[in-house]
């Protein structure tokens, strides 16, 4: 795109990135481009103007612009939004002061019904291809807002200082009192329903914010979230189990079960699992004072249990489980999780993990990138148990397979421990008789 | 001295000034505010206050005259009055100076903390202020330029001896035989005026083709027919070339090339006033300027951050109830809020006799933007209240589009029509089309229903014209 270059309705002007996105930005109308803002690769400040257009025809003739430009500049008024939107509709409202033939968006609002405006459009295509609804025939506004480009809107001072502490600009709301004064209840309407309201088209964009206090639980989570986050190196490594076996011991296992043992779900075997591989690597089953720079390496194995409840995201404990068998695992974990779920959850049943199992297995999903428990230094994420093909050298044959999603810090643990960590509960659960061979040992 | 750190600092305490920094200093921002003069800058010490006073008093004065000649209301006679005018400019300088201690009481109560002195930047953020005990540096996260503005000096007449600047003209001890003035813009009328009443022979000497040049012929008219009444020669088209002569006549060209002489005791120099952008340390400073002004936003913010400029020295019009505005903005803005200057109307008054008042745009200045306007007149000759004052001349004239009526400018000349100025002002700032003015029940009998039949006229509807 360069001066001179002739622009179509809906063509692409450029394509701008925010630190969120890259939002393509069509062209509102046909034209000329006159003037650019800069060349491509740079920056340019928020709301200033990108390009001008001159434009074919008379003034107030691009009614059926009027509507997507306007929802670009409301995305600019979200203050999280990539609100270099704006650029675009702001050129073009400047370039509409200071250059005639450019007609200003204001005049757009006047009481031309719409559809007789496209027609006046002369050489702009008819119903756009892109697919957008073609402009409705809207019965014209009742109101004579005879505002024209440069034109200071009209209203009180008290209207208008209301207008510049709720951060409104008011050539965007339209007056319905004589000489389209803007009255306070245009403005009161402006602001609980936006200028949508006014424009009567049907979908409107929902410019509403709207400020949640983080406080108690949510806090909490919130801030050792941060913490995790900010002062560990994730590493996050992923592999796929052949689940087979150990579905398998554990039908059986619960189909022969005593009467007093709990029935078992997959997560004791894979705690039983990790009690093994943290006797391995005691490095994995530890807390890493960052500050001090000590790793404290725990005989005890503590597997916290990420629990979803009501009031949010707990860690209940199951504590040492190197000193538990599997029917003790599956009852501390059905015990645990009843009394974070109820609230009767004790402290010390929810603090002292050494390690963690996160679990968002029964919704699906393929990955997660856990975030580590602060302060250990490992978690092992359960993504969903699926039946999948696999090939087995002759042919596909299905499998129940499952990912394992694990975090690792990487001050402290290298890429290759925490391969060989995740390797080694995978062998375990792919041969489940190991556990319970290895438990013995 | 010790030095000060402050959140707002404003340099200079008129009416821009002085506004600021109580507003600042009701907001809670640590404010202080520097000046070499009593607190509220030309206006108040060498300007509006004191001029009104002098004409007041020129205006009583005058009045007691024409009664004495039997000029006055039929049966109405007095003796003939005498003036004392050292004692009027020490009943001027009373006002002033409780003015003077009104704004200092008001610093007191916002808790304002005003130097004395003279400041001068050292960067955007420091000054260093000269007084008489010293030199004080203060440093401020905000500071506001309020310098304001000076008189305009003729190379061919400088200041000093029998040429004098408005300043002066205000302590006057007697009024002097024989007045000139250079000038005849607001300031050179109204006073030229009062010293007329109070006695001297004025000569007006205006090179534009008419004095009050910023106003219509229509608003002009009555006040030159009351100039011609009280004596005052009034020259246009005329330039004043210097002194000359062993009396020191002053010495003028006329429109046609020839020179003219005419004796005077005392030349007054009005001819404009210009931004004090100069000897504070503007050098400095890197602000962008708008010919003599210092350039700002609609928020009176500078090119410099935390830099705000607000009143004279900041743009036309160079009126005290514009400063005072943006004084009151930017402490606002200062304070975190969201404030722009969007002011739709800031009045001119003229304290002529008669007076003038303009609000928003004349016909003409309508006409040249390509609006298509609806005019409504109504001449005072026809209202009973100004009979009853004994004051016909003038009229009230409403300027407004014709195609929605909304109001875009309302003049008036007339004796006291300086009060109407609030309604007119309201008027527009409210975005008043015609039919509300004209269906406003105003007062009967006021100057002020003049303004009602003025709207009605413009509807085509006028009821008593």
């Amino acid at each position: 795109m360069k001066v001179g270059d002739p622009v179509s309705e809906d063509m692409t002007l450029a394509a701008v990135m925010t630190d969120k996105a890259t939002v393509d930005i069509p062209s509102p109308v046909a034209g000329t481009v006159k003037w650019l803002a800069g060349e491509v690769g740079d920056t340019l400040a928020v709301g200033s103007p990108l390009v001008r257009l001159n434009v074919d025809g008379l003034g107030g003739t691009n009614e059926p612009e009027e509507n997507p430009e306007e929802m670009v500049e409301k995305t600019g008024d979200h203050p999280e939004s990539p609100s270099e939107n704006r650029a675009p509709g702001a050129g073009e409202r400047k370039a509409g002061g200071n250059d005639a033939s450019m007609p200003a968006e204001e005049e757009g609002r006047g009481p031309q019904p719409a559809g007789l405006s496209s027609l006046a459009n002369g050489p702009s295509p008819a119903p756009s291809p892109g697919g957008r609804p073609a402009p409705k025939p809207a019965t014209p506004p009742a109101r004579p807002a005879q505002r024209k480009p440069g034109d200071k809107p009209l209203a009180s001072p008290a209207v208008r200082r209301r207008a510049i502490d709720a951060g409104v600009d008011l050539r965007r709301v339209a007056g319905s009192g004589p000489a389209g004064r803007i009255t306070g209840d245009d403005l009161a309407v402006y602001l609980e329903g936006g200028a949508e309201a006014s424009t009567g088209r049907g979908r409107i964009a929902d410019t509403s914010v709207n400020d949640v206090r983080i406080a108690g639980l949510r806090r909490r989570i919130s801030e050792k979230m941060e913490t995790a986050s900010r002062r560990i190196a994730h590493i996050t490594y992923v592999d796929e189990i052949d689940m087979e076996a150990v579905e398998a011991l554990r039908t059986a296992m619960n189909q022969d079960r005593r009467e007093d043992r709990p029935k078992l779900t997959l997560l004791p075997f894979l705690m039983k699992a990790m009690v093994i591989a943290v006797r391995e690597q005691p490095v994995m089953n530890a807390h890493y004072d960052d500050e001090a720079r000590i790793l404290r390496q725990h005989g005890g194995v503590h597997i916290g249990i990420a629990a979803q409840t009501g009031a949010g995201l707990m860690v209940p404990v199951a504590r040492h489980c190197e000193a538990r068998d599997i029917w003790n695992c599956a009852a501390e974990i059905g015990r645990l999780s009843e009394a974070a779920r109820n609230g009767s959850a004790k402290r010390e049943e929810l603090s002292g993990s050494t390690i963690t199992i996160t679990s968002l297995g029964a919704l699906g999903g393929i990955a997660t990138t856990p975030i580590i428990n602060h302060p250990e230094v490992a978690i092992v994420g359960v993504n969903k148990m699926e039946v999948r093909p696999v090939w087995n050298a002759t042919q596909f044959i299905p499998r129940k397979r499952m990912n394992l999603s694990s975090s690792f810090d990487h001050r402290v643990i290298d890429g290759y421990d925490a391969a060989v960590f995740v390797q080694r509960i995978k062998a375990l659960l792919e041969n489940p008789a190991m556990i319970f061979v290895e438990e013995a040992a | 001295m010790n030095d000060i750190t402050c959140q707002f600092l404003v340099i200079g305490a008129g009416p821009g000034g002085y506004v600021a920094a109580i507003r600042a200093g009701q907001l809670g921002l640590d404010t202080v505010v520097v000046d070499d003069r009593k607190p509220g800058g030309t206006c108040l010490n060498i300007g509006c206050i004191p001029s009104k006073a002098l004409i007041h008093a020129a205006d009583e004065y005058f009045l007691m005259k024409e009664a004495a000649a039997g000029r006055a209301v039929p049966g109405v006679t007095g003796g003939a009055p005498s003036l004392d005018w050292a004692e009027v400019v020490g009943w001027k300088d009373g006002i002033v100076n409780r003015l003077n201690n009104g704004v200092t009481g008001l610093f007191k109560k916002s808790r304002v903390k005003l130097v004395e002195g003279r400041a001068r930047f050292l960067d955007g953020k420091t000054v260093i202020v000269t007084g008489e005990t010293g030199e004080q540096r203060i440093t401020a996260e905000t500071v506001v330029i309020a310098t304001g503005s000076e008189p305009v000096e003729l190379a061919a007449l400088p200041f000093g001896g029998k040429v004098i600047s408005s300043a002066e003209a205000l302590s006057l001890q007697t009024p002097p035989e024989r007045l000139a003035v250079v000038g005849g813009g607001y300031i050179g009328v109204e006073l030229g005026t009062a010293f007329a009443k109070a006695g001297s022979t004025v000569t007006i000497i205006e090179a534009a083709g008419e004095i009050l040049p910023v106003y219509d012929a229509d608003l002009v008219k009555p006040v030159r027919q009351r100039l011609a009444h009280l004596g005052v020669t009034v020259m246009t088209g005329v330039k004043a070339q210097g002194l000359a002569g062993e009396s020191s006549d002053l010495l003028v060209e006329t429109a046609a090339g020839e020179e003219r002489r005419i004796p005077c005791d005392t030349v007054l120099v009005t001819v404009g006033r210009r931004p004090v952008t100069e000897g504070w340390g503007r050098e400095e400073l890197v602000l962008d300027m708008d010919g003599p002004f210092i350039r700002t936003d609609e928020t009176r913010r500078t090119a410099m951050r935390g830099v705000y400029a607000i009143g004279d020295v900041a743009g036309e019009p160079m009126l005290a109830h514009k400063a005072m505005a943006e004084g009151e903005m930017v402490a606002e803005i200062a304070a975190g809020h969201r404030r722009v200057f969007d002011h739709r109307a800031i009045p001119a008054v003229c304290f002529t006799d008669p007076e003038i008042v303009s609000v928003g745009l004349s016909p003409a200045e309508a006409k040249a933007q390509g609006i298509d306007t609806s005019l409504g007149r109504f001449p005072f000759a026809a209202s009973g209240r100004a009979m009853s004052l004994g004051r016909e001349d003038g009229f009230v004239r409403v300027v407004a589009r014709a195609d929605n009526h909304l109001v875009l400018g309302i003049q008036a000349v007339g004796a006291g029509v300086s009060e109407l100025s609030a309604a007119f002002s309201l008027a527009l700032e409210m975005g008043a089309c015609l039919e509300d003015i004209a269906g406003t029940i105003h007062a009967h009998p006021t100057l002020g229903e003049s303004f009602q039949e003025a709207a009605l006229g413009a509807l085509g509807k006028a009821l008593h014209i």
